[in-house]
């Protein structure tokens, strides 16, 4: 037996009041949603009080078409959504990296606006621009009917996407491109076989980003959604306005395995948590 | 080094042109049509004219909607506030945890700020409503005592949901790991030979947190705030599904011109006050953080 | 009769998870001693400092300072104060105001806190910089403030973690007179940590080098040079050369190594209190060893020594010229080598031994260490 050691000044993690603070946040944060699923997994519909195991609501949420279309088109929006912004986002990137133009700061400032102004004038301004400026023709097929909700969600994502690429340039050797075009590489090879390898953790972490930011988003495609593109937020956002049922708690506990799992694949890609804490603005 | 755009046109044109044409025909003309909008005035159903009036921005000045404003800021403020409080001993505990468990702990904070909004809202609308887990346990607990002889009336519910607490609670829950992060990047930066010496030299835990780790780490710290701040102030959903009547914020409002009241040059003008907002406390910060920087010499 | 110390360490341990820093320490530090703590990277030294401070805890043993146990004493409760190895010299502060520091906490009022400042700053010569701030200064000056800082709380102890290896070189040594004469105004105990083996030499008035987290020696510079324990010492102070031997005769005044690997006998003047026929190292310091050309006979025995000891047959590998000096390394018949240290006395274009050349190598019966292990 060993003796405990003792806690030194610095030691703060390991002093009880402070990890008091800590459990008692980490309660805070995670009580409800755990609560939420182990309740997708009730009998009761009331939602309160355990009576039993079991996987209905489940089962229900895999019967409920219009809840199934709407996870659907999350989806969907948010693929197409992530691929076009990794591709504006590196590019942004790319060219504030390596080009000095007239107006560059004003430029930067304007790529930076998408991410600072709130969510709700975004909307609006996607609300007016959809109706009136360019009418997305309705009775489109699937999924060319979500392009509106698809263009909304690349503007607001492909900055977020930039911001991490051009952090990740920052470290790029200019040698190793000027090395490149010594050996006789014109642009565009040096562009894909220089610094696309070397962006590559960037733009994982951009594309996770991205995704999870189209998937997450409610306040803008409520703006831009017509009846017919619902998408899994906004269906949600509806069923809840009418009751708490543990159909939705079902529903919501997909989409947080789902995060878990996006969140899982992405650290594994980049290797390790922490790299990606350099991700969130 | 950077190179000169015109030594090279054609790459900088492919490189930039997606991007910017992009940017300025799905987001800026969106935006701008806004702005013009909110010097407008609605004819009929649908037409707005615009008419370079500023009646909508007088509007705004109403009390009525000034109080939103100023309740929205007040929201806002709170919930920052109580953020700090509540994540500055988490972001210092992090800091100083061992490698291992410093890596979950960034874990467990940063999954929530995966997790869709929406999901954590909900959630947190089963626990506090009426039927919700806390009256639920709160009304056994009741029960209990009056089953233990003493007399008391019937459990009445703790009116949790739907009022400005609630907004409150929720946006602290929501914002919460956003000022964790940026205040756990701060703290880590720091020199920790500065802390030991300011205890070395006499001074007591609060008081190097004082004088020593909060300057020090205050423009990290003030960055954090703002991330806080800015979503709060501009909150939508929070207020909406958490609030009651009497809690509608800034944003609330715009929906309310845009989809019921369809007074869309007056939401425009209420959009841009928001924005400006926004861009007020981003240039304070900004402001701050560079004088310091002034002062510091550095 | 011995002074009560100011300092008593006793079986002091820190772990480290499973890593042992600081095993079963004990040690004495008297007052108004420049004491440093000396040894190779990651022995242990920091740690102890560390201890010492408060900003670590020992696993087991305890630090006494004036005869009081400090085991549960935090760092802002101690008469302790430390110059850390980065300065931290709080960079939004203005000199003065990092100076008066300590004293603001202490609640020390208005008149007498200036007067005190204005009185460290003169100590390290920092008059004129009162209101700078810490990023107009040099490295060499941002550690005068944190001299002064430290020093104006008139600590007991005054602990210095490596103070000169963040400078340049010429200033290292200006500051290793600055910090002597300061030690010798104030007269507070200086505990200085160090790895280099020239500052702890130069500066201090007892040493304890470190290995591994123990304790090798603890002695005066020049007995630490003169007198080592043990191999390790011998190796870490200076250069040595090292002969493994068996000891054959072991009298009260003289005893006899018999070493194979040298190829000769070693004959010192003291007796080695170790059992006959016991393994033994002998060390040489290449300034104590005589060489002379060999012109066919040897040169001839020692007052003293018996013939045939203290003398064997080599010739030159390689000479490096330093300067003041030059380094020899002589290969022995018994295929050891040895190196030896000459004075430039003269000019080396008059140089004595070249490359090549066979030489008698020698040495006086007080010159050899004796090792035990």
């Amino acid at each position: 037996m060993r003796r405990r050691e003792p806690v030194a000044p610095l030691d703060y993690f390991r002093r009880w009041p402070i990890r008091l603070w800590l459990a008692a946040t980490m309660v805070f944060l995670y009580a409800p949603l755990l609560c939420l699923i182990a309740f997708s997994f009730n009998e009761s519909r009331r939602n309160i009080v355990w009576t039993g195991f079991t996987l209905d609501w489940y089962g229900r949420v895999f019967q409920n078409g219009s809840l199934l279309e709407a996870f659907g088109n999350s989806l969907t929006i948010a693929a197409v959504s992530t691929l076009v912004s990794v591709v504006l986002g590196a590019l942004v990137a790319v060219g504030l990296w390596r080009f000095r133009f007239p107006f560059k700061p004003a430029f930067e400032g304007v790529m930076a606006l998408p991410i600072v102004i709130p969510e709700i004038c975004m909307g609006v301004a996607m609300l007016v621009f959809f109706s009136r400026v360019i009418p997305w023709p309705g009775g489109m097929p699937w999924p060319a009917n979500l392009g509106a909700i698809i263009i909304a969600h690349i503007s607001f994502s492909f900055p977020f996407v930039a911001v991490i690429v051009r952090a990740r340039l920052a470290s790029f050797n200019r040698e190793l491109e000027e090395a490149a075009r010594d050996l006789g590489a014109g642009e565009f090879r040096i562009f894909m076989d220089i610094l696309v390898p070397h962006m590559r953790p960037a733009l994982i972490a951009g594309a996770l980003l991205a995704f999870t930011l189209s998937l997450d988003d409610f306040v803008i495609t409520f703006f831009t959604a017509g009846p017919d593109t619902v998408t899994f937020p906004v269906k949600v956002y509806s069923m809840v306005r009418f009751s708490v049922t543990p159909e939705v708690n079902a529903a919501s506990t997909l989409l947080v395995l789902l995060t878990i799992l996006l969140t899982t694949i992405g650290l594994r890609l980049q290797g390790g948590p922490v790299a990606s804490t350099q991700g969130n603005h | 080094m950077e190179q000169e755009w015109r030594q090279a046109k054609r790459p900088f044109a492919a490189i930039i042109g997606p991007p910017g044409f992009w940017l300025a025909l799905f987001f800026l003309v969106p935006l701008a049509i806004v702005w013009a909008y909110s010097f407008g005035r609605t004819l009929g159903l649908t037409d707005i004219a615009i008419t370079g009036t500023l009646d909508n921005y007088a509007r705004v000045m109403d009390p009525v909607y000034l109080d939103i404003f100023v309740k929205s800021l007040g929201v806002a403020a709170l919930t920052t506030l109580l953020c700090l409080i509540i994540g500055f001993p988490v972001a210092l505990a992090i800091t100083f945890a061992p490698p291992r468990a410093k890596a979950w702990l960034l874990m467990l904070v940063m999954l929530p700020f995966w997790t869709n909004l929406l999901v954590r809202t909900y959630a947190l609308m089963a626990v506090l409503r009426n039927e919700g887990y806390v009256n639920t346990v709160l009304g056994w607990g009741w029960d209990g005592l009056r089953a233990m002889g003493l007399s008391l009336s019937a459990f009445q519910p703790l009116p949790l949901l739907h009022n400005n607490f609630a907004v409150v609670l929720g946006l602290v829950y929501v914002n919460l790991p956003f000022l964790i992060l940026p205040l756990y990047a701060a703290l880590d930066r720091l020199d920790r030979s500065m802390i030991e010496a300011s205890l070395d030299l006499g001074a007591g835990h609060l008081r190097t947190m004082r004088e020593i780790v909060v300057p020090l780490a205050l423009p990290g710290i003030l960055s954090g705030l703002l991330i806080t701040f800015v979503p709060a102030l501009g909150a939508y959903l929070t207020p909406d599904l958490l609030g009651g009547p009497d809690s509608q914020m800034i944003a609330n409002v715009i929906e309310r011109q845009f989809k019921r009241a369809n007074d869309w040059p007056f939401g425009a003008a209420l959009s841009f006050m928001l924005m400006y907002l926004t861009f007020i406390a981003i240039a304070g910060q900004a402001i701050v953080a560079r004088r310091r920087r002034a002062r510091a010499g550095a | 009769m011995a002074a009560t110390p100011l300092i008593r360490i006793e079986h002091l341990t820190k772990r480290f998870g499973g890593f042992t820093a600081v095993e079963q320490v004990s040690l004495d530090i008297m007052e108004g001693e420049f004491f440093a703590l000396l040894g190779p990277s990651g022995c242990g030294k920091t740690t102890l400092l560390r201890m010492l401070a408060g900003l670590e805890l020992p696993s087991e043993g305890r630090i006494l300072i004036d005869g009081q146990d400090m085991s549960s004493v935090p760092p802002n409760r101690r008469p302790v104060n430390m110059v850390f190895q980065s300065y931290a010299v709080f960079p939004h502060m203005s000199v003065k105001a990092n100076v008066a520091y300590g004293l603001k906490i202490a609640g020390v009022p208005e008149p007498e806190r200036t007067d005190r400042v204005m009185e460290a700053l003169a100590l390290v010569r920092l008059e004129g910089m009162a209101d700078r701030k810490p990023d107009q200064l040099s490295g060499g000056q941002r550690q005068r403030v944190a001299l002064a800082r430290a020093l104006i709380k008139r600590p007991r102890v005054l602990l210095l973690d490596e103070p000169l290896s963040a400078l340049d070189a010429k200033l290292r040594e200006t500051m290793r007179f600055e910090l002597t004469r300061i030690q010798e105004t104030v007269g507070v105990t200086f505990v200085m940590v160090t790895h280099d083996q020239d500052e702890a030499l130069a500066m201090a008035s007892r040493c304890a080098l470190m290995n591994r987290g123990a304790l090798q020696q603890v002695a005066t510079p020049s007995d630490l040079y003169e007198y080592p324990n043990n191999r390790f010492v011998a190796d870490f102070i200076g250069s040595v050369n090292l002969f493994e031997g068996r000891l054959v005769v072991d009298e009260p005044d003289h005893a006899v190594i018999a070493s194979d690997q040298l190829g000769a006998r070693i004959f010192v003047d003291h007796g080695v209190t170790g059992a006959t026929d016991a393994t033994v190292w002998a060390g040489l310091r290449p300034e104590k060893v005589e060489m002379a050309h060999l012109n066919g006979a040897a040169p001839p025995a020692r007052v003293g020594v018996p013939e045939g000891h203290n003398l064997v047959r080599g010739t030159i590998r390689r000479g490096a010229y330093l300067g003041s000096e030059t380094v020899y390394d002589v290969a022995l018949e018994s295929g050891a080598e040895m190196r030896v240290l000459r004075s430039n006395v003269t000019r080396y274009v008059d140089r004595e031994f070249a490359e090549g050349d066979a030489v008698w190598l020698s040495w006086a019966p007080r010159s050899p260490a004796v090792l035990l292990s």
